[in-house]
């Protein structure tokens, strides 16, 4: 276990067109040493969940805008696991209602990001989900 | 972990293969068994290279390239293929962001097609130090085609001209003169010229000027070190004179190709397969599989014998000449005497 590098997809599922916020992120987790797998807009969960079983990632980032993520997220992380990377830790980013974020935890989301997140922890979190015991 | 079985990758898991890829870009011991294991079946797959410059359209033109294959064959059972693209790392934080894939959305949800993206690790070929190793997994696993897209390349990046068998090299219009089209290096290596992007004006002078420059190259006595020298090791390699002559059989292609919206993808897939049937029928294929194979060797020879002069280092005797060196008081070719 090395050099062994943390592999992340971010992915835009459903239909909003913007992914600043997406290649934000993908920039500052590649600054952090991460490598990052950008797939483009408009990402069905079974494209998401292919892409992540090709790529052999340890975290799915899913970026959101849309409002959908109620229905989107559930959907992806059902795909992962149909696909069997149930492993594999997923969090979401983007505009996501204070209220919804219990539901989404609960399906299986480890964090939530909102507008304003310091990239910094993101990446922190992200080493700490993937290797519970370092740092 | 759990182990990841070869029986399962030669039988079309794709989590397995996955996996087993990972296992190899950390350089595992258990890799080392996964190619063991699969090595006596491999050596059937069509390496085909792609190349060019960053922004020049290469992602779009694999995408293109394996869709077509896919499609364009009639029979029961189109080819499996494997993409394998490779981005840089970096050189500051070692993250890399592999963004290959936008351009290959088309390829998803078929089954018959495995896309992984790698980063290049520092390694300065155009290419990953794990990106053969990668190949003859895929190999091994059945894949009939491996598409492998090189990092954008420049000038120099030749590593894909050992790797693969088919190298497509992709040029954007407007990109410079034909004083550009005559320098050694990557154009060189193409089997296959691709101008891209041929809805631009300057498309068809960009093809002219490649086209004139591979006039150039055909005409007259070929110098051993001009001209395809790299193609040239590898013929002197054991081969006849003639199948040396068959080489020069081969007339690399100059295809305007328009990779956004599909134009000239057909005929390049065509020039793909006659240029595995001219390999296959010149021989050349075999020798440029020795070829490959003997430089593999060379290379994993070279990866152990560091390491073993590694474990074997008083690191206190290295840090004392390292300091000398450091100092001036002492060249570096002198040091060698003394740390191995």
């Amino acid at each position: 276990m090395t050099d062994r590098r943390i592999r992340v997809l971010i992915a835009k599922p459903g239909l909003d067109g913007h992914d600043r916020g997406a290649k934000v992120i993908a920039r500052a987790l590649r600054d952090a040493g991460m490598e990052v797998i950008y797939t483009g807009l408009r990402q069905t969960p079974e494209m998401i969940a292919e892409a992540a079983l090709q790529e052999d990632v340890d975290v799915v980032g899913l970026s959101i805008l849309s409002g959908a993520h109620n229905a989107l997220v559930p959907a992806v992380i059902e795909k992962l696991n149909e696909n069997s990377l149930d492993t594999v830790k997923v969090f979401v980013g983007g505009i996501i209602p204070e209220g919804d974020i219990p539901n989404l935890e609960e399906k299986g989301v480890y964090a939530v990001y909102g507008p304003g997140t310091d990239t910094q922890r993101v990446a922190a979190e992200i080493k700490a989900a993937v290797n519970p015991k370092s740092d | 972990m759990t182990l990841i079985d070869p029986k399962a990758i030669r039988n079309g898991d794709r989590l397995a293969l996955s996996r087993a890829l990972t296992a190899i870009e950390n350089n595992t011991a258990e890799s080392k068994s996964l190619q063991a294991a699969l090595f006596p079946f491999t050596g059937n797959a069509h390496l085909v290279g792609v190349t060019g410059a960053p922004g020049s359209g290469k992602s779009t033109l694999v995408n293109q390239l394996a869709k077509t294959i896919r499609q364009s064959d009639h029979e029961e059972n189109p080819p499996k293929i494997a993409i394998v693209a490779v981005d840089p790392t970096s050189p500051f934080s070692g993250g890399a962001l592999l963004g290959d894939r936008i351009r290959m959305q088309d390829l998803s949800g078929d089954q018959g097609i495995f896309i992984r993206s790698m980063a290049s690790h520092g390694a300065l070929g155009g290419l990953a130090h794990n990106t053969a190793a990668f190949a003859t997994l895929l190999d091994g696993a059945g894949f009939d085609v491996i598409i492998i897209e090189t990092v954008g390349a420049g000038q120099a990046e030749v590593d894909i001209a050992r790797l693969a068998h088919t190298v497509i090299v992709v040029e954007a219009p407007g990109m410079g003169d034909d004083i550009q089209a005559i320098k050694a290096g990557i154009l060189e290596i193409a089997d296959i010229l691709v101008v891209n992007k041929a809805d631009r004006p300057e498309a068809e002078n960009t093809a002219r000027a490649l086209k004139i420059m591979l006039e150039m190259g055909r005409g007259g006595e070929r110098m051993p070190l001009a001209g395809k020298h790299l193609m040239r090791s590898i013929v002197d390699k054991g081969d006849t004179p003639k199948q040396a002559d068959q080489k020069h059989g081969w007339e690399t292609p100059v295809r305007l190709v328009t990779a956004v919206e599909g134009s000239g993808i057909d005929t390049l897939v065509d020039d793909i397969r006659q240029h595995r049937d001219y390999l296959e029928s010149s021989n050349l294929w075999k020798s440029k599989e020795a070829y490959r194979l003997e430089k593999d060797l060379e290379a994993l020879i070279r990866d152990k014998l560091l390491a073993q002069w590694q474990e074997s280092l008083d690191e206190e005797k290295y840090q004392k000449v390292l300091s000398e060196i450091i100092q001036r008081k002492r060249s570096p070719i002198e040091a060698l005497d003394l740390l191995l």
